[in-house]
């Protein structure tokens, strides 16, 4: 065969990275493909597209996606983001990383960048535990899971994400598993195309690690967690979402307009600099 | 972007330290200040604040240190020229990114006016405390390179070199300037901007395709392609090979990229290390001081010399690297070392290691005032 076959998406791959280090049942790869795909549907520049990772399982997305792409220390990405964003405002910057990056050690950032309105998407992988350190309980384990270092169950709370990134600004919340794929799709370009700091938690499964000591040992039991569990309410209050074995809410929470960081800090400079120019005259 | 002209502030000028500082970052082509307010380095930030927008760049209060040093990392790798201001607390806490930034050859510029410590210690008083902490403060093997300016014009023209510096070598330098240096004022000449040298970082000869992001050229330092350039490329703060991917289980990976980042300094040191020798020709006590320090030793110097002392001053303006060679060349011929330091011993014992057999007499002084020529005269005059 003279011509190599290709898939359509491939070049938002970076093939040398291939294949990726997840593994069997994991949800990350998901979160992947429905991202291209979105980059894709939009007919976005990978050229001007900047993703930002973390630390951590999900944190190695950045070395899959092929655009410039840069893998912070742990709970940096959305700072590091900021300063690629306000110095180059026409890319496309977009965080993607875990629950413990972003909620744990990175909790500040997270909640200062959504008051300030900065214009990135941050998608958030939760899978209730580190995965990558093999396992432990983290800012949104459940109340009474078992992890590596809640071995008699956890007696923490857990973060509300979505009423979290609702309280401190973002523009655009929403909540899907790894089951709603088109509908995650379909989530993330409307995060891509918003003004403003948006935020997507996404809940996947993590047999491997937290599956095995909560009774649900397999991707299958797992994602039939989520068939059971999740309901979609649209616009339904974030305060009240707190997600339980029972149920998980999702959809979309808020979708508002909101003058972004960069269009009043755009308007700031130009502003100065017309002052300025007519002081000089 | 603003024009050069209104950029940089040419004339003379009765001037702050952490200002000078400030217009010198402007000079040097900064377009991006991050940072958190601490006492005494909070009058750079304001002036950046004031400063950015004028001339087309942008200053962002960040919610912490660590954030500031981030951000600092992603508009340098955005393409544009960054920097941060801080003092001891919040040096530590930029630490963590300060090793990211070395690991992943990041151009910045991170300003330190240092107060007296540990922990929040002293915040309107001076020190030279983390002079230690500026070369081996992150985890792990790197190197990066320290400035220390001793007045005013030098908090300007340092603050241009650190720039010119970090470009070229793709390295975080820090102006490690004290209180005093920090908040006092003096005369100070601004020049032309043709008359100031800017340095840019080199940009890859290479189609995207061929493009490895790590590849050192001979100066062992690698071209830099930024975000949006169409070489769509790949960072971590992991181990990694030339073309940017994580090798993390590869001792030769990590032999190559630790031992180069290293060497990318070691072997420039000559090429960047800036000292100021003054009377040392026939000195037969030689102080080595650096910062506001090294105004009250030349002083020192001055009164011994007027006395029939043959004292002479080496002044370290560049502290990392340090600069072994020249002070074991200038200890071959000085039959004493006086060290003054405001701190309880850091370069002293690089000075002790340089100079051999020379005997080096330490003279700390800790309390958050800077050392009084008499106290240095007097050191001098002892070990005569």
């Amino acid at each position: 065969m003279s011509e190599e076959l290709s898939h359509p998406l491939e070049d938002y791959l970076r093939r040398r990275m291939i294949p990726h280090i997840w593994c069997e049942g994991c949800g990350n790869g998901t979160i992947l493909n429905c991202f291209i795909m979105a980059l894709n549907e939009l007919k976005l520049d990978p050229n001007k597209v900047v993703v930002v990772s973390g630390i951590g399982c999900i944190g190695r997305i950045s070395g899959y996606t092929n655009t410039d792409s840069y893998h912070t220390t742990h709970g940096r990405a959305i700072a590091f983001a900021t300063g690629v964003k306000l110095a180059k405002p026409e890319l496309k910057v977009v965080v993607i990383s875990g629950d413990g990056d972003l909620f744990a050690i990175g909790g500040n950032h997270f909640i200062h960048a959504a008051r300030r309105n900065l214009d990135i998407p941050v998608i958030c992988a939760n899978n209730f535990n580190y995965g990558m350190t093999g396992g432990q309980y983290g800012p949104t384990t459940p109340l009474n899971a078992w992890t590596t270092t809640t071995p008699y169950g956890n007696v923490e709370h857990p973060f509300n994400l979505v009423h979290l990134a609702a309280a401190s600004g973002a523009v655009y919340v929403a909540r899907w598993t790894t089951l709603h794929v088109r509908r995650l799709t379909e989530s993330i370009k409307k995060a891509l195309q918003k003004e403003g700091f948006s935020f997507i938690e996404v809940i996947t499964p993590c047999p491997e690690i937290y599956g095995r000591y909560n009774k649900m040992r397999t991707g299958m039991d797992m994602m039939n967690w989520f068939k059971q569990a999740s309901e979609i309410q649209h616009y339904s209050d974030p305060a009240k979402a707190e997600i339980t074995p029972e149920k998980i809410i999702i959809g979309e929470f808020v979708d508002m307009e909101k003058p972004s960081y960069g269009r009043l800090l755009s308007e700031m400079i130009a502003q100065v600099q017309r002052k300025k120019g007519e002081g000089n005259r | 972007m603003a024009e050069k002209s209104r950029a940089v502030l040419s004339g003379v000028h009765f001037m702050n330290g952490d200002i000078a500082c400030a217009e010198g970052a402007i000079a040097a082509g900064c377009q991006f200040f991050a940072g958190y307010p601490i006492t005494p380095a909070t009058e750079v930030a304001e002036r950046m604040a004031e400063r950015m927008p004028e001339v087309g760049g942008v200053y962002i209060q960040m919610e912490d240190e660590l954030a500031s040093m981030a951000a600092v990392i992603g508009a340098s790798y955005a393409g544009v020229k960054a920097m941060t201001a801080t003092s001891g607390p919040g040096f530590s806490l930029m630490q963590e990114n300060i090793g990211l930034a070395a690991m992943t050859e990041t151009p910045c510029v991170i300003v330190n006016i240092m107060r007296g410590g540990p922990s929040t210690g002293q915040p309107t008083m001076a020190g030279q405390q983390d002079v230690m902490q500026a070369k081996w403060g992150s985890h792990g093997d790197y190197e990066i390179i320290a400035l220390a300016p001793s007045s005013v014009q030098e908090m300007f023209d340092l603050t241009i070199e650190a720039f010119n510096l970090s470009e070229t070598y793709r390295v975080p330098v820090i102006v490690l300037a004290d209180e005093v240096v920090g908040h006092m004022s003096e005369r100070i000449v601004i020049p032309t901007p043709d008359k100031i040298g800017v340095i840019d970082r080199k940009k890859p000869r290479v189609s995207p395709k061929e493009y490895l992001p790590f590849k050192p050229d001979e100066d062992l330092v690698p071209p830099m392609a930024c975000f949006g350039e169409g070489y769509r490329f790949y960072a971590t703060g992991l181990t990694h090979d030339e073309m940017g991917l994580p090798r993390t289980s590869s001792p030769k990976a990590q032999q190559r990229i630790v031992q180069r980042i290293c060497d990318k300094i070691r072997k420039n040191a000559d090429n960047i290390i800036m000292t100021k020798e003054t009377m040392l020709e026939d000195a037969e006590i030689a102080v080595v001081a650096y910062g506001i320090t090294a105004r009250s030793a030349l002083s020192a110097v001055r009164k011994a010399r007027e006395m029939g002392v043959k004292a002479g001053l080496f002044r370290l303006v560049t502290l990392w690297p340090f600069p072994d060679r020249l002070i074991g060349k200038m200890a071959e011929q000085a039959h004493s070392i006086v060290v003054p330091e405001m701190n309880c011993g850091q370069i002293v014992r690089e000075v002790e290691r340089a100079a051999k057999k020379t005997p080096v007499t330490f003279l700390p002084k800790l309390g958050g005032e800077p050392h009084r020529p008499v106290e240095i005269l007097e050191a001098i005059r002892r070990t005569y």
